[in-house]
């Protein structure tokens, strides 16, 4: 085992830094209080919903219906939580509830949850549209003040995702249930041998990634000050790239939530990076893709040497 | 060593469980007393599994009743259970495996405690096992993850083990491992602990049961002191006569060109039954991957493969679990019988069948999964997939873990029939029962070749020789 191989969450580290020196080579006022914060202020809410599909792929599932989960919440909260509080966040609460039932369906039933959150997605997004059939909305003035809060040394984008990754360590690399849960990803037998209650464990995570989508909504809202039923489709694919820039695996309960907000911040930069460029916005995604292959063949090159060690 | 004064830590009366028209265990009536260390011993299919299931509560029986004295299920009456196909968690570490089953461990400092205990319960059993708690379980060799699921089996947990149950614990550790096991298992039923062990291996079984019970058809057919029975008995009673091991050497010597040979300097010819031993995890693995990777294209699967591969880790590189007993044989064939790319149904079929006579799996219908197969018909199908391919020569990785006697004696023979067709065997195996079935032997030691054994030089003497190293160190 190699170094590189037992610490997976180097090469997201060297991978940010990297891009990190080449946005501040190419744009040296970026390296500033006010440059930061703009530079991965849009990164909160992506890191948020990539800890959210964190917590699905740390089961060994996939869940295709989160963009447009982040995309309601953030019509919920620019409507309805904005003009009458109780009634919006009780409305958040039953969405994480509802994703907490669809774990322990899809677990159930033994469906594919790919084909379930695909499913899903429509659902969301239909309800996103009856919801506010037009872009528009204000965001609550307390979500408005809290994402433009300026904390003094760091910006807020900074001290967020800082929190967020520590929150997320906590809660899953540190903690028992956290510990479990992984396990569930691992081998699932082994931990129903042990006792445990599968399906609820599998309600948990997606309890918990629905808790995560709806922070990244209300997030996103509080960012943009309006909503659009459209507004985080490609946070699904975000997400997913988020997470495994960041050292995850799709099976094997392998995630690291350091790593997914690295990701997440990885890929909000190479946006930025591109238009610094001065790349035409025609094949800024192209290239976002070809950032995310140039990491990805690395961090398989270094498995393979780690196992040839 | 049995206390009969004291209460059962587990009574089954009349327990019997049934999948569908299946009858895996049909009534058995069982108890174990503290200070009991149990063989249990049948063959593949005989109902141990399921037994065991029943024992530690994974499964209600169909009928009957399963009875716990310490609690009202397994968990609360201390009966742990270690099972023969690997049940750990390979992403979390060797602490964090302790915590699935350790549900009492929680709170701050949970992380401590769990490698505090888990390397304690470690150097019980294994001293000098040199195993780090902290490292992640899928870096962790066979033989490790085995010692570390014994371990957490054993451990604590919050009340004493009371009761452990021991599925093939020793087939993937080596001699001097299995002898600290063996050596911990006596120590604990001395003190009053309870053990339930399921080996293949007799010598073991001998060694360290008081009571020895014998499984057939999902009936106990004999139970009995250990004292009082025979090898040869407890054979006869599992209801396979042990065949006369074949005198092998110097009956066949003419083979034909050599066909494989390695840098480290392994070779074998045409026709020939070579066999790889020493100590478990010294290269032979490693070696035999090497080669195999070495004659296969990964681009070009071809129609004539060189060479085809039997799995000893069923679970890892051996069988698709979600697919049928025929299509787990027909992989290895498919591109035979394809015409213009599509699959030849009926022959797929009809290789199938052929090879469910041929090798003896116990099924009614190749359609059913194969998961729906005993551990060791599993293997036969692994078998099956390499041998209906037409390749010259056949790669086994330690292909016997976990199988029973009478099945392992098929497979002697369809290998030795098989080989006389001019087939060459490349064979690892951890067990030198099996090794001596080769016409010739290479022992590895420390990744390299320490000794090449030919004929009447088969000898686990030899062997034991070559696998340790005997000299002092210079």
């Amino acid at each position: 085992m190699s170094f590189l191989a037992r610490h997976r969450i180097i090469l997201p580290v060297v991978s940010l830094t990297v891009l990190l020196a080449a946005t501040f080579y190419m744009q040296p006022r970026a390296m500033s209080y006010f440059g930061l914060n703009l530079l991965f202020n849009l990164a909160v809410p992506i890191a948020l919903a990539t800890i959210a599909q964190m917590m699905i792929i740390m089961v060994n599932d996939i869940d295709l219906s989160l963009g447009a989960f982040v995309s309601l919440v953030a019509c919920v909260t620019a409507t309805i939580l904005n003009d009458t509080p109780a009634l919006g966040l009780l409305i958040l609460l039953a969405l994480i509830l509802s994703y907490a039932l669809l774990g322990a369906v899809i677990h159930a039933l033994e469906i594919p949850a790919i084909v379930v959150t695909l499913g899903m997605s429509f659902v969301w997004g239909g309800l996103a549209l009856f919801i506010l059939p037009s872009p528009g909305g204000a965001s609550p003035d307390w979500l408005r003040t809290l994402m433009t809060v300026k904390p003094p040394f760091a910006p807020m984008a900074v001290v967020a995702s800082v929190i967020i990754a520590l929150v997320a360590h906590l809660l899953i690399i540190r903690s028992g249930i956290g510990t479990v849960l992984r396990g569930v990803g691992g081998n699932a037998r082994s931990v129903a041998q042990a006792g445990w209650p599968v399906i609820r464990l599998k309600a948990l995570a997606y309890g918990l990634a629905g808790l995560f989508g709806v922070l990244a909504g209300m997030a996103l809202v509080g960012l943009t000050t309006s909503a659009d039923a459209n507004i985080a489709l490609r946070y699904t694919l975000l997400s997913i790239a988020g997470v495994i820039l960041g050292g995850g695996e799709f099976i094997g309960g392998k995630v690291s939530p350091t790593g997914a907000v690295i990701g997440a911040l990885t890929l909000t930069l190479a946006a930025s990076f591109l238009s610094f460029l001065r790349l035409s916005s025609d094949w800024q995604i192209g290239a976002q893709g070809a950032v995310l292959i140039l990491v990805l063949t690395a961090r398989l090159i270094f498995r393979q040497k780690g196992a040839e060690a | 060593m049995t206390d009969h004064e004291s209460a059962p830590i587990v009574s089954l009366d009349n327990a019997a469980k049934h999948f569908g028209p299946v009858k895996a265990l049909d009534g058995v009536s069982l108890v174990v007393t503290p200070g009991d260390c149990i063989g249990l011993v049948g063959h593949n299919g005989a109902g141990k599994s399921t037994l065991v299931n029943l024992i530690n509560g994974a499964l209600a029986p169909s009928s009957g009743s399963v009875g716990f004295s310490g609690g009202t299920s397994a968990n609360e009456a201390g009966v742990r259970s270690v099972f023969q196909e690997l049940s750990l968690c390979p992403n979390l570490t060797v602490a964090e495996n302790l915590r699935i089953s350790h549900t009492a461990l929680k709170g701050p400092g949970w992380r401590r405690h769990a490698r505090a205990e888990i390397l304690q319960s470690l150097d019980t059993i294994f001293p000098g096992h040199g195993i780090d708690p902290m490292s992640e379980v899928d870096t962790l060799s066979i033989a490790e993850r085995q010692m570390v699921e014994i371990a957490i089996g054993f451990a604590p947990r919050g009340m004493a083990a009371r009761l452990v149950i021991l599925d093939e614990p020793t087939s993937s550790l080596d001699a001097g491992i299995a002898d600290q096991l063996l050596e911990h298992i006596k120590q604990f039923c001395a003190k009053g602990g309870a053990v339930v062990f399921i080996s293949h291996m007799m010598g073991e079984v001998f060694e360290v049961a008081s009571r020895i019970v014998v499984l057939k058809d999902g009936r106990i057919v004999a139970e009995r002191d250990a004292a009082d029975f025979t090898r040869q008995g407890l054979v006869d009673a599992m209801g396979h006569v042990t065949a006369e091991a074949a005198d092998t050497a110097g009956t066949r010597q003419e083979f034909g060109p050599e066909v494989v040979r390695t840098e480290q300097g392994l070779t074998a010819r045409k026709g020939e039954i070579v066999g790889l031993s020493g100590l478990a995890g010294h290269g032979q693995a490693a070696a035999l991957a090497r080669l195999y990777l070495s004659r296969s294209s990964a681009f070009r699967p071809g129609t004539s493969p060189e060479v085809v591969f039997v799995a000893g880790d069923r679970p890892r590189d051996g069988v698709l679990p979600l697919w049928s007993i025929l299509r787990n044989i027909s992989i290895s064939v498919l591109g035979q019988g394809a015409r213009h790319g599509l699959v030849d149904r009926d022959a797929e079929a009809r290789i199938a069948d052929q090879w469910k006579t041929r090798i003896g799996i116990r099924t009614d219908d190749v359609t059913n999964p194969i998961l729906s197969l005993s551990g060791g018909n599993q293997q036969k199908v692994l078998f099956a997939r390499a041998l209906a391919s037409p390749a010259p020569v056949v790669i086994m990785d330690d292909p016997m873990r976990g199988v029973d006697v009478g099945t392992k004696q098929d497979v002697y023979a369809m290998i030795r029939a098989e080989a006389a067709r001019g087939r060459t065997f490349l064979w690892y195996s951890t067990e030198t029962e099996e090794v001596c079935q080769c016409d010739r032997v290479f022992v590895f030691r420390d990744h390299e070749i320490s000794a090449e054994l030919t004929g009447a030089d088969i000898t686990e003497e030899k062997i034991l020789e070559a696998s340790f190293v005997l000299e002092e160190a210079s």
